[in-house]
């Protein structure tokens, strides 16, 4: 991969630090009036997603990443890897446990999602902000109970657990923002 | 909402880093400021005027293009290229980073009271807080002294920024207080160890003043934002630039030198000035070793300023302030592109 001085740094921009791949979420240009130049900047590692502040002198360089963001379609997981494919050139790819995080708990086959390869293996999947998925099991609904507030756990396809309005049956189809976990809508 | 050249609504540039402006390969032709901020900037310029003009100091005007160049290793002048015979030769000149120089040989000249608001280049000054390309009010006061100057500074900047009062610590106090650490006395291992704290980096020197301005911008800075306007003074007599050197009550060495930072931001840089031409001359040429010895590059040393100080230049007290930044702060951002209409990449 190539290098990048500091003075090509930008937001997004990926580069390896301590040998794992980050993401600059930060750019700052520090330069006290008689002092040196630095360039600040704020650093998501994107193996552990931990951010942090990182300063380098100006002309320093750091290595790219090859990180790239795919858009992908869900296949299928087989108890171990979750398994993704390219629509375009119908290359795949699995993801492990930890890779996928939280991500399984709203991935529906066939439904389109990000995974971010590092030197071609997922590293992160992020599924799209909302999705749809089917009550498997919850309490039986109570009718007439539309307007009053109160909710009760419901069992979603993926295996996630969230909170639904009374009302919701068990088979009914429901919009979920997965950046929150929180019911939207019936779908 | 304002509309860019591509009549997208541009919302972005209230948010948007200087820095993207220059990664960005298709520049609008549209005013990154808006024009209510430029209302506001025209106000606190004629403010300024009003200001000098009331205490009878005198505006001035110098040279942007100098035959010299300034002497601090770590500002880079930008060069231009004269031509004295128009396709011919080439002669080296400079675009001004202060117009520092020129006005002591003003008041060398017998000028009294002077100020100026200039435009200042230097090489490599992009982001959230810096264009390439800045403007500079600048001002002396013959028979100041730096403490007196820091008064007429709260007096003019405050209420322009809408502040009541200006605390005043000296650099040992804010290193004692942030850090635990005298900058005055603590060795080279003990502020790589107090960076090393605080600041996760690769940086390697073994310049004490490096890991000093480190220290003072990474980690002393932020902390004053909570502070309003904080004047720091006598700073280390290794950092004096252009200033006088005598001892503090502690009997150590320090520089009478103040910078103000209004909310963290570095604002003004002021000197009790070096009158001596015969030291002035010694710190051009240890700043010009220091070039070497860091491979940065060298510039001829503006020698009339040296003539001048020999020829005798009234003992004063001088100052710089950032516009853009005052701007800055009196509206309330953190991005230049705010309060200057065009940024480079759009110049």
């Amino acid at each position: 991969m190539a290098n990048y001085s500091t003075n090509q740094f930008k937001n997004g921009l990926k580069v390896m630090i301590d040998g794992d791949p980050c993401s600059m979420v930060d750019v700052e240009f520090v330069k006290p009036g008689k002092g040196q130049a630095f360039t600040r900047v704020k650093m998501k590692n994107l193996m552990s997603g931990r951010t942090w502040e990182r300063t380098f002198k100006s002309g320093e360089s750091v290595e790219g990443a090859d990180v790239m963001d795919t858009d992908m379609e869900y296949l299928y997981n087989d108890g171990e890897m979750w398994h993704f494919m390219d629509p375009k050139s119908y290359e795949q790819v699995a993801a492990d446990q930890t890779a996928i995080g939280d991500a399984h708990l709203w991935l529906k086959e066939q439904d389109a999602c990000q995974v971010t390869l590092f030197n071609g293996n997922p590293i992160s999947v992020t599924p799209p902000n909302f999705v749809e998925l089917e009550v498997v099991e919850t309490d039986p609904g109570l009718k007439g109970d539309t307007a009053q507030g109160g909710s009760k756990p419901a069992t979603l396809q993926s295996g996630a657990v969230v909170r639904v309005p009374l009302f919701i049956e068990r088979g009914e189809v429901l919009k979920i923002d997965t950046r929150t976990g929180e019911y939207v809508s019936r779908a | 909402m304002p509309v860019n050249c591509r009549g997208r609504s541009d919302t972005r540039p209230v948010t948007l880093c200087l820095r993207e402006f220059f990664v960005s390969d298709n520049p609008c032709w549209n005013s990154t400021a808006s024009i209510e901020n430029l209302r506001r900037r025209a106000a606190i310029i004629a403010a300024i005027r009003t200001f000098f003009a009331e205490k009878d100091v005198l505006e001035v005007d110098t040279p942007v293009m100098s035959n010299g160049a300034v002497s601090d290793p770590y500002i880079d002048t930008i060069e231009c290229r004269y031509q004295p015979l128009v396709g011919g030769e080439v002669e080296l000149k400079y675009l001004q980073s202060s117009p520092e120089y020129a006005m002591k040989r003003l008041l060398a000249s017998g000028s009294g009271a002077i100020y100026q608001i200039s435009k200042a280049f230097r090489n490599g000054e992009v982001g959230r807080r810096h264009n390439p390309e800045f403007s500079m009010l600048e001002w002396y006061r013959p028979g100041f002294d730096h403490r007196r100057l820091m008064d007429e500074v709260a007096e003019l900047l405050l209420p322009l920024l809408g502040l009541s009062e200006a605390v005043k610590y000296s650099y040992a106090q804010v290193f004692e207080s942030h850090l635990g650490v005298d900058p005055h006395h603590a060795d080279l291992d003990t502020l790589r160890g107090v960076a090393a704290e605080h600041i996760d980096s690769d940086y390697q020197d073994d310049n004490r003043d490096n890991w000093l301005n480190l220290l003072m911008s990474h980690v002393i800075e932020p902390r004053l934002a909570s502070e309003g306007a904080v004047f720091v003074y006598d700073y280390p007599a290794s950092q004096a630039a252009l200033a006088k050197v005598s001892e503090d009550a502690q009997g150590r060495a320090v520089a009478e030198r103040f910078e103000l930072f209004v909310h963290g931001v570095e604002l003004a840089n002021g000197y009790h000035e070096l009158t001596d031409a015969a030291e002035q001359a010694r710190r051009f040429d240890a700043d010009n070793r220091q070039r070497r010895s860091e491979s940065l590059p060298e510039r001829p040393v503006d020698h009339l300023l040296i003539e001048a100080l020999e020829q005798g230049m009234p003992d004063c007290a001088g100052v710089a302030v950032g516009i853009d930044r005052l701007v800055m702060q009196a509206i309330g951002t953190d991005n230049i592109a705010d309060v200057i209409a065009f940024p480079l990449p759009r110049a």
